[in-house]
């Protein structure tokens, strides 16, 4: 066979995987807990794909016409809302975005109440986010229509969860073996803790880094009873840091320090703010990740959010990627009809 | 289930090195050219012809893969998701004669899918479709320009194309359920 073409119009066309997809059993997505490997590999595989559309011009495809996405959210966000937004815009699906302060909700409509107005209005998803941990779990019980969990109290965020293991797996080529380090305020962060899940499933070694104070009660209790032996607690950044891939800041929140969880910011500062000296610590080209929104100056500096290493930018393109591919896996199929 | 070899390796070669020519001469050279290759069969295919245009007229035509799944007509009755490839097309496609390659040409409405996806991506002078088998019943209103070969079909048959880089050898069948196998020269 001949087989001359230049390098740069060669496509790989090595592996052949399955047509369809037979894998998939999730019509919520609620956390990461319930995820096999396989199964995040698929959310991957379709991100990728999901990718190629967001660099093209019109950045558009006919995928889910006709379907509606609402975004019910009761807590404040505009970066995830914008970019679960523009992933269901992105597949040409109509959205709806409620924002609880603005609706019917103010007026004190329950939660069940407002899931099945939607449900009757024609909702196919629903993103939800709510300050109470658990909200979707009770929504998802409630309805026939799919629910993505946006976020709810300290419990969960797959798809940030699912977006930064996609940017270090995009960047590093892998996740197995790679040493992740978050640090800061783990236990209000429901970022750590749907990542907790993730990278234990990806087999990625996780170091918590934070002063006792911002550690969940009861987190060593929780991996042991888990059995998760790639979670780690050091409560020292520099050691935390040594032989890093990956290091993610959290958002301290300025509130922490009134309710006396912190003796001072300045003192936070000091300890365990991420700046340059601190990253050269882990190894030469370890990413720096942040899921945002920054604090730049409290736990990371502004060298350090903007400098060569972060990709905290990329996280947010892939972050609509990655919603795109969970649209496209929780929608259609006849099992959704039923 | 009875089978019956329909082209042999040196049949495919054949058809196209014939449908590379045709392509050249239709288009006078090969300047303007993209081949787009539809996932999976059609990818490999259209890096033949592409390699055989090569020799014809010293030109690299750039080779793209495509994945209609996101444009086909039929996602929200399927039982399941098709899976996604990534759409690769190396070049800008406006202004371009693009040239779609497929396995085969069934209904015509992954080709209706595939035009939308072409034209997502850009303006194309032209976009012209070859096609290794067309077994016909159409259901809609699109031809092909270059064809390997005709195979009338009935519709409970399956025809299934082989290709080396993906099967592991080149071959084009027929599969017949119940029915006689038809004379291929009918």
């Amino acid at each position: 066979m001949k087989t001359s073409e230049p390098k740069s119009n060669v496509i790989s066309t090595e592996t052949f995987p399955p047509l369809s997809i037979s894998s998939w059993r999730h019509r919520h997505i609620l956390d990461l807990d319930d995820f096999t490997t396989e199964e995040i590999e698929l959310v991957f595989e379709i991100a990728d794909a999901m990718a190629e559309i967001l660099t093209r011009e019109v950045k558009k495809v006919p995928t889910l016409r006709g379907k509606t996405i609402v975004n019910l959210f009761y807590e404040p966000s505009t970066r995830t809302r914008s970019s679960f937004e523009l992933a269901a815009k992105n597949l040409s699906a109509d959205t709806i975005s409620l924002d609880a302060s603005k609706s019917s909700i103010a007026k004190g409509e329950s939660l069940v109440d407002s899931l099945c107005t939607l449900q009757a209005l024609g909702a196919d998803v629903i993103v939800m986010r709510h300050s109470q941990s658990g909200a979707p779990y009770l929504a998802a019980q409630h309805t026939n229509t799919s629910i993505i969990n946006a976020g709810d109290g300290w419990h969960a965020h797959p798809s940030q969860a699912l977006l930064d293991l996609y940017t270090i797996r995009s960047h590093l080529g892998k996740l197995d073996n790679l040493k992740v380090v978050i640090i800061g305020d783990i236990m209000h962060s429901r970022v750590a803790r749907s990542n907790i899940w993730g990278m234990s499933t990806m087999k990625t070694k996780l170091t918590l880094c934070a002063p006792a104070t911002l550690l969940p009660k009861g987190l060593e209790d929780f991996i042991n009873k888990y059995q998760l032996p790639n979670i780690n607690i050091e409560p020292k950044i520099e050691t935390a840091l040594e032989e890093a891939d990956v290091v993610m800041p959290l958002r301290l929140q300025m509130e922490r320090q009134q309710s006396g969880l912190l003796p001072t910011l300045r003192e936070y500062i000091q300890l365990y703010q991420l700046n340059k000296h601190r990253l050269s610590l882990a190894k030469p080209n370890a990413l720096v990740m942040h899921p945002g929104p920054i604090n730049e100056g409290i736990e990371i500096s502004s060298e350090v959010a903007h400098g060569v290493q972060s990709v905290i930018e990329k996280q947010v393109t892939n972050g609509i990627a990655i919603r795109m591919s969970l649209f496209y896996l929780v929608t259609g199929g006849k099992k959704n009809e039923a | 289930m009875p089978e019956k070899i329909l082209m042999s390796p040196v049949d495919m070669e054949r058809a196209l090195v014939r449908i590379a020519h045709e392509i050249v001469e239709r288009n006078k050279g090969a300047e303007h050219l993209v081949l787009v290759g539809m996932q999976t069969r059609g990818v490999p295919l259209a890096k033949r012809l592409a390699a055989t245009i090569k020799g014809l007229e010293e030109i690299s035509v750039p080779v793209g893969s495509l994945d209609i799944s996101l444009y086909r007509d039929d996602l929200s009755s399927l039982e399941l998701k098709p899976l996604l490839h990534r759409t690769n097309v190396p070049t800008d496609v406006t202004g371009k004669h693009v040239v779609l390659v497929d396995d085969v040409f069934y209904t015509g409405r992954s080709i209706r899918a595939a035009m939308d996806a072409i034209m997502d991506l850009g303006r194309p002078q032209t976009i012209q479709l070859a096609v290794l088998v067309d077994r016909g019943h159409r259901e809609l209103p699109i031809r092909a320009d270059y064809v390997g070969k005709n195979i009338p079909t009935s519709m409970s048959e399956e025809i299934k194309v082989q290709v080396m880089e993906v099967d592991g050898e080149d071959k084009v069948t027929i599969l017949q359920s119940d029915r006689e196998v038809p004379d291929e020269n009918k």
